[in-house]
């Protein structure tokens, strides 16, 4: 597939901070690129940088071909952009702002099939700052849509949004994806990189720390099954921390959480058979891209 | 979902985007409230009042033969202008800075310079509008004369409103936020119109204040009306110093104005 973002060696500082260190990343068309890092990692000034509306200090971009400083008349005519934090005029209407958007491309989608598939033609005739958080959002994917673009990228694209209309808009990406449209997504919710990326480039104090499927990074972290349950009687530690297939043990009052590889859950139930001790409320949780971000990075998503 | 790529480009229809743009900051100036309503109704209303006064609409001496009324026309004028620019235009500017309303327009094909130039138009727009009306009103309600040479009134206005337009572009681009934009605006506003003669007609000025006020951007403004109301091109000191207000501020503007 050819690719449509190349990112080569990205350098970019803010002052004598360092936002991005060395990036370095390619995204094939119709795919669904997820960037994905804690806060602070880099993820948005590296954006920004694709987006064109940043200077790299050092590096390479080329965005369908095109250099994102150069070319930018004939890069902000194919390139859709949601930014984090780009707000609309306070007293400007959700339907006026679609319509002046889509007037500014040759030849944008029908930005009222856009407004109703957001689930905003109700609020058609709102103004900006009479909106709810979650339907700001919207619109903010609405506009970046409205262009009909080749590439949409999206910065925290569910930011402030409910469970629903968090997996609305998901539903909304794919279709969006569908019709051929690549997708760059920045997001530190493990949740949303999981469900939508098609591959994943792990971004941590700006640098990219590894790129792959999300399946893939999962067992590239090596992380297997948690095994929780509560014993019908007590036992020592060792007795399962012995056994070759059980990475690790930890107690949270009377449940034991037991860390392990595929047969971990086998090994232990046996275990524990043999002792005549039954496993209560037992649960095994398959290990989520959230491991595999602590393992590759010891640090959590969350902590802002 | 099937691809909705399917009307017409609507672009094609009610003009350019760049036109849409500035019937869109325009109808976003309106709502503002802040330049219909200070920069066009108060005025409107105060050129009623004063109208309203015999006193002020009897020709004295000391006014060089005008009445006092006459020649508060042209300051209230001054006052929409020195408003929008002051005050109105640094006040959107900003906030659009600071919401990132200007970085969003800079991802479009439309780039963020036309909404800086869509808003200079929506405001000289309206500033044009309260001229002419205010015009109106005073000709036809209380009669007053017309400049001796439009062509001169309207070549010094226009000259008056790009100078005062880069004060408020240099006032964007250095206030660090929406709110400081403005107040930095209503600092720069009241002292500049005193200059021009709101509180004491120039003419009344002592003679310091009246040799400072021809250096101030409205106190200039009112010398090249005074020359077009006597039929006659401006003289070249208030010119000058207009000009000189236009392109330094323009150019300062310029040099340390920030999108983001």
């Amino acid at each position: 597939m050819p690719t449509v973002v190349e990112v080569r060696n990205l350098h970019k500082r803010h002052g004598d901070k360092i936002a991005v260190d060395d990036v370095s990343l390619t995204v094939e068309e119709g795919e669904i690129f997820g960037i994905l890092g804690p806060n602070g990692a880099g993820k948005t000034t590296t954006v920004e940088c694709v987006e064109g509306i940043r200077a790299p200090d050092r590096g390479e971009i080329k965005v369908l071909g095109l250099d994102p400083l150069r070319d930018r008349a004939e890069l902000t005519r194919r390139l859709g952009v949601q930014l984090q934090d780009g707000r609309l005029p306070d007293r400007m209407k959700v339907a006026e702002a679609l319509e002046l958007y889509s007037s500014f491309y040759p030849a944008p989608a029908d930005w009222r099939w856009i407004m109703e598939s957001l689930g905003l033609g109700e609020k058609a005739a709102t103004r900006y700052d009479k909106l709810s958080g979650g339907q700001k959002q919207r619109l903010s994917i609405a506009l970046a849509l409205v262009g009909d673009p080749k590439v949409a990228i999206l910065d925290e694209l569910t930011t402030g949004l409910d469970p629903q209309a968090r997996r609305d808009t998901w539903e909304l990406i794919e279709g969006v994806r569908s019709r051929g449209v690549t997708i760059v997504l920045v997001t530190h919710f493990m949740e949303e990189a999981e469900r939508l990326c098609d591959r994943l480039a792990l971004i941590d104090a700006g640098r990219v720390v590894t790129v792959d499927t999300p399946a893939g990074l999962t067992s590239l972290a090596r992380v297997g099954q948690r095994i929780r349950f509560r014993p019908s009687a007590p036992f020592a530690d060792e007795l399962l921390t012995g056994l070759p297939d059980v990475t690790g043990l930890t107690r949270q009052g009377e449940l034991v959480i037991v860390d392990g590889n595929d047969n971990a859950l086998n090994a232990v139930t046996a275990v524990l058979a043999h002792r005549r001790i039954a496993a209560e409320r037992l649960r095994v949780e398959q290990a989520s891209l959230e491991d595999a971000f602590v393992a590759l990075t010891g640090r959590h998503l969350d902590a802002h | 979902m099937s691809a909705p790529n399917t009307t017409a480009p609507p672009a094609a229809k009610g003009g350019s985007a760049t036109w849409r743009l500035i019937r869109a900051e325009m109808k976003l100036n309106v709502r503002e409230k802040v330049g219909p309503f200070w920069g066009v109704g108060f005025p409107l209303v105060l050129m009623i009042i004063l109208g309203s006064i015999p006193s002020l609409r009897e020709p004295s001496e000391e006014n060089g033969g005008l009445a006092a009324f006459e020649i508060y026309v042209p300051v209230i004028i001054l006052f929409t202008l020195a408003l929008l620019a002051l005050i109105a235009l640094p006040g959107t500017l900003a906030g659009y800075r600071e919401h990132g309303v200007l970085r969003r327009m800079q991802t479009t094909p439309i780039g963020s310079i036309r909404v800086l130039a869509a808003q200079l138009a929506a405001n000289l727009a309206i500033a044009i509008v309260a001229a002419v009306l205010f015009y109106s009103v005073a000709v036809i309600a209380f009669g007053v004369h017309l400049p001796g040479s439009i062509a001169a009134f309207a070549v010094g206005w226009a000259l008056v409103a790009v100078a005062m337009l880069s004060i408020g572009l240099l006032i964007t681009a250095l206030a660090p936020g929406r709110h400081s934009a403005s107040a930095i605006g209503t600092v720069l506003f009241f002292p500049m119109m005193f200059f021009a003669g709101l509180w004491i007609p120039i003419t009344q000025m002592p003679p310091l204040l009246r040799d400072i006020s021809h250096y101030t951007p409205l106190g200039a403004a009112m010398r090249v009306f005074q020359d077009a109301y006597e039929g006659s091109f401006p003289h070249v000191q208030p010119v000058l110093a207009l000009l000189g207000y236009a392109i330094i501020c323009s150019a300062a503007a310029i040099r340390w104005f920030r999108w983001q």
